[in-house]
């Protein structure tokens, strides 16, 4: 495994696979054309966590209910292990997610950058671009108005 | 008292067989598909996550297709279901002030940094049929404009500096968690609000509206009222660091409420707080002022004996899933108590003619 690799970096690349579109990341995934020999350290298996809120947003912690998580862990043939963590109860998201995982510690990252991971970010990022444009029009300024009474 | 009883297999698995017929209705008609639910009925969805306590519209779609659209009954499919998943583990609690917001608006403060953003709402529409709805059209694209990029803040943080309303303690005070211990009371703040955001839309809404009315009155204002995404976040023990695990919708309502201050604390504004999955207005505005009027007693505020100041009231009747089973159970066979209920009443007839008789044969003697 890279020990260059920070935290930081595996976080990002995670966390956009968790909450990817799986339909698309299938399609990218199989575009990219790798299937890489591994075998499972946690076979794929669906689960709830529950999400937690804040007290008036800022205060004591409470729990607001459960989410459904897939996750599984892998290692590739040379000893490079891959953890997925996706949103809902897909199986394979979770092992495309975990492939993808170890390959990016691999010097296979760049490629796998490239046809994976930068579509997947854009197309996000114009996902909550059109929200936010569609919200910013309907912003509004209230005009408090003179009432008739002395 | 429920006892059990045989026999009736056959009618049972032909009344479910007739079931399926009917919950598929008139097949010259086209089948719903689970797609069309999740996209087209969302608002329904949010509530089946909400009340069923798990964030997953594909389930919640399925549920609603099971149930034929009635709502508890799809609620009770996800509760149901939810109980056979592994628990992974609890997230970090989510950033609200950092959501990527739909809506935000303030009936308190006009003038709100961030502005007010209506967003998809129903307020402003007439409530006329749209008969256009009744067939197939394009709909137009929804106007857009220039995006804000800052965050957006919450609006009781502005009023924080004043010290004019109350500041929610910081803490990270492990909350309880009624999936995994029985309700005990007093429940505390974080499993009354665990209670409520899960409890059913009308009870929440008919307790809020009590104090509306006079009931714990306690003068609510919606402070800020919040529908975007956040990310969730969870500590990942096998990597020794968070990722994001997905992303959900959810309302946030803050209210801003009159309080005359106590021996301690100077005159100030307090909060009643309401947070649930999904668009989920009238639920969370609802959450918030009952969140309020059961704060009463941490706040020194009198007791003036209204139900939805009561703790205990409120939390056990709150749950539609707990109050369908104990309700419906009621038209299960209950032959055996039934049985001795008809022989005590015939008995109590018994007596009761005999003893007119033994009087009208006394009269008759004397």
């Amino acid at each position: 495994m890279n020990t260059e690799i920070s935290a930081r970096d595996r976080k990002g690349w995670m966390s956009l696979l968790a909450s990817a579109d799986e339909a698309r990341l299938s399609e990218l995934w199989q575009g990219f054309g790798a299937d890489p020999a591994f075998d499972w350290l946690r076979a794929p298996e669906a689960g709830g966590v529950m999400v937690r809120g804040r007290m008036g947003g800022s205060g004591a912690p409470f729990n607001l209910g459960e989410m459904t998580v897939t996750r599984c862990a892998l290692v590739l043939a040379d000893g490079t292990a891959g953890h997925g963590y996706v949103q809902g109860r897909s199986k394979a998201k979770a092992e495309i997610a975990a492939k993808i995982d170890a390959l990016m510690q691999t010097s296979a990252a760049e490629d796998l950058r490239a046809a994976v991971l930068a579509p997947l970010a854009a197309e996000q990022a114009a996902r909550k671009e059109a929200r936010a444009a569609k919200a910013a029009a309907t912003k509004v300024e209230f005009f408090t108005m003179v009432r008739g009474e002395d | 008292m429920y006892v059990a009883v045989k026999g009736g297999e056959q009618a049972i698995d032909n009344a479910h067989a007739w079931l399926a017929e009917e919950r598929r209705g008139d097949t010259s008609v086209a089948e719903l598909s689970l797609a069309q639910i999740r996209e087209q009925l969302a608002l329904a969805v949010n509530r089946v996550m909400a009340e069923g306590s798990l964030y997953d519209p594909d389930l919640a779609a399925l549920a609603i297709k099971q149930s034929r659209g009635d709502l508890i009954e799809a609620i009770f499919l996800i509760r149901a279901y939810r109980t056979t998943l592994p628990r992974f583990g609890y997230t970090q609690p989510v950033d609200t002030g950092a959501m990527a917001c739909d809506r935000r608006i303030s009936a308190t403060f006009k003038d709100a940094p961030g502005g007010q953003v209506l967003g998809p709402t129903f307020d402003y529409t007439h409530r006329l049929l749209d008969f256009k709805l009744a067939a197939d059209g394009e709909v137009p694209a929804a106007p857009e404009a220039e995006p804000r990029r800052e965050p957006t803040p919450h609006i009781t943080e502005f009023l924080q500096g004043e010290d004019i309303i109350e500041r929610e303690p910081a803490s990270d005070a492990e909350p309880g968690d009624l999936t995994r211990e029985p309700m005990a009371f007093p429940a505390g703040r974080a499993v009354r609000l665990q209670s409520l955001t899960r409890g059913d839309e009308g009870f929440i809404l008919g307790m809020a509206y009590s104090t509306q009315r006079g009931y714990a009155r306690n003068h609510a204002f919606v402070g800020e009222l919040r529908i975007g995404t956040v990310p969730v976040e969870m500590e990942i023990p096998e990597l020794g660091f968070a990722i994001e695990i997905g992303e959900i919708e959810l309302t946030e309502c803050e209210t801003v409420n009159q309080f005359k201050g106590s021996k301690t604390v100077p005159p100030q504004f307090t909060r009643g707080y309401g947070l649930v999955f999904g668009q989920s207005e009238r639920k969370s505005i609802a959450m918030a002022l009952v969140d309020r009027a059961l704060r009463w007693e941490e706040l020194g505020e009198d007791n003036v004996g209204a139900a939805a100041q009561d703790e205990e009231f409120v939390l056990s009747h709150a749950d539609n899933i707990q109050a369908t089973g104990f309700l419906e159970h009621i038209k299960l066979p209950h032959y055996v108590d039934f049985q001795s209920e008809l022989e005590l009443v015939r008995k109590l007839r018994r007596e009761a003619a005999e003893l007119a008789e033994n009087l009208a044969a006394q009269e008759a003697a004397e």
